[in-house]
């Protein structure tokens, strides 16, 4: 009973916390927090903390923290906060070769060597993120729902500004949803060493400043992201809901990553005989259909959703996601379920990717030996373990692993990249661990 | 001519009110929908999460929601 006392006390603090933050202090709606009858009226939240691993790469810590408030009148306010932190080495988009390489650093200061036979990697990324969004729904007349929402989010080298709005339309006894959803990002990437010129060789370390100013174009760009999404949800009977979706999205700016490159190899002996940056086209138009479906067995509950999305760089892709939980009753003294989630993701390569260039040849308008936007198969395969503690509180754990396996999409390989792994795989591990109280 | 084209208009409205008709429940038929594991974004935590991976990871975004920007991840 103790227990319980303090952990209601937590919540009523945290709820006073954020009234003060939001300027609506209100001790009244605060001790309503501790009465079970006005539950609906009080906040609710959830708080988690995730690990992502890859092996010999990235690492990242994500943290989140969301408050919802439902008031009287079914308004609803959510805030939610992130912070994330990213440490480890990416690819680099060069090839690997026989003999040791050195790159230079993004910033022009300092280089980095990859052994011999290796994929290089970049180790120079180390970033912190933080992440605030506000979302405010409400019903505006019978059957119809709105909903309007704020984004920021802040790294040392990125700012990202948004904003969204929705507007639901309930029919058919409330059996059917109509939703149009609209949002806008505004984002400014100011990256460390600025920005290279399309093609230009990765300069050297011994390069003068000057010299290294040559390969810049600016400091900081920008890019817009225009999202419409039409939405339908439809019950299909005591047991099964469905939701169809289609969505169209203008991305319009600085799409290059700066810190790419491709490499330039002789067309006999593969050995690379430049590194030069990557070059994409400063739009993408990208369109997807969603269909997902929840069905209630007699205690499990499946949800499947598939996605198959398109867009003007000639990348297609198909991703299945499913999710069963599996209710344990009471078989370890408390309120419990597993949940087995399994989700596979295929796409095909963007029209200008291309995992190396052969030296001599006349350059394409674009190009780019990202993987990620190459021929790829990824696979995930997890398991959530939730349970019940005071007070109705849930506890979830999750524990995923992540293979991303790039294939090849038809590229005739000269010399020595035949004895490297052009197109390696990586294995990363998703763990999880949520709060909601 | 003309009312043959409105009767062909006409006739897939008819089959899709009567097929509609059978789908749905009555408000208290409503004790399996409105549990929170048959809400359609049952985990909205997990799927932020989720998005921020395969975001930064693949080529695509969204689709259940919207995708776009929000980080210089990729």
């Amino acid at each position: 009973m103790k227990n319980k006392t303090e952990k209601i006390n937590i919540k009523v603090a945290l709820t006073l916390a954020t009234a003060a933050l939001l300027g609506t202090s209100n001790l009244a709606q605060a001790n309503t927090a501790s009465t079970a009858n006005a539950e609906d009226n009080s906040w609710e939240f959830d708080s988690a903390f995730l690990f992502y691993s890859e092996v010999d790469r990235v690492s990242a810590g994500e943290a989140i923290f969301n408050a919802k408030k439902t008031f009287a009148n079914d308004e609803i306010l959510n805030l939610k906060l992130t912070v994330d932190a990213l440490t480890g080495a990416s690819a680099n988009g060069a090839v690997a070769q026989p003999t040791v390489q050195t790159f230079t650093r993004p910033s022009g200061k300092g280089e980095y060597t990859i052994a011999a036979g290796d994929t290089p990697l970049d180790d120079t990324f180390h970033d912190m993120r933080v992440q605030l969004n506000g979302q405010w729904t409400q019903p505006i007349a019978p059957n119809y729902t709105a909903s309007g929402g704020l984004h920021i989010s802040k790294e040392y080298d990125y700012l990202s500004l948004g904003v969204n709005g929705n507007l639901a339309f309930d029919f058919d006894r409330k059996n059917s949803t109509f939703s149009v959803g609209f949002s806008y990002f505004q984002d400014t990437f100011t990256p460390e060493g600025g920005l290279p010129k399309a093609f230009s060789s990765m300069p050297k370390v011994s390069d003068s400043v000057g010299d290294f100013a040559e390969t810049r174009i600016d400091s900081e760009d920008t890019k817009t992201t225009t999202d419409i999404l039409l939405g339908f949800t439809q019950v299909i009977n005591r047991r099964m809901i469905m939701q169809f979706n289609y969505s169209y999205s203008i991305v319009d700016g600085y799409l290059t990553d700066p810190f790419k490159v491709i490499s330039k190899v002789d067309s006999g002996t593969g050995l690379t005989q430049d590194n030069i940056y990557e070059h994409r086209p400063d739009s993408r138009v990208k369109q997807s259909v969603y269909a997902q479906s929840l069905y209630h067995f007699d205690s499990s509950v499946l949800d499947v959703s598939y996605r198959y999305m398109w867009d003007d760089w000639e990348i297609d892709s198909h991703t299945i996601d499913t999710r069963f939980r599996i209710p344990l009753g009471d078989a370890f003294g408390t309120e419990s379920y597993l949940q087995p989630h399994f989700r596979i993701y295929q796409q095909s390569a963007a029209e200008f990717y291309q995992p190396f260039l052969i030296d001599g040849d006349t350059l394409p308008t674009y190009a780019s030996a990202d993987y990620r936007i190459g021929e790829m198969t990824t696979y995930t395969v997890g398991l959530k373990y939730g349970l019940l503690v005071n007070n109705g509180h849930d506890l979830s754990f999750r524990l995923e692993y992540y293979r991303q396996a790039p294939t090849d999409a038809g590229f005739d390989a000269p010399g020595v990249l035949n004895e490297v792994d052009l197109y390696p795989t990586i294995d990363a591990i998703i763990a999880q661990v949520t709060y909601s109280f | 001519m003309k009312k043959n084209i409105k009767l062909v208009l006409f006739i897939p409205i008819i089959i899709g009110a009567t097929g509609c008709s059978s789908l749905g429940v009555e408000p208290w038929e409503r004790d399996l929908l409105a549990k929170d594991e048959m809400s359609l974004n049952a985990s909205p935590v997990d799927a932020a999460l989720d998005d921020h991976i395969y975001f930064s990871k693949e080529a695509s975004s969204g689709g259940k929601g919207f995708g776009g920007g929000g980080c210089g991840c990729n």
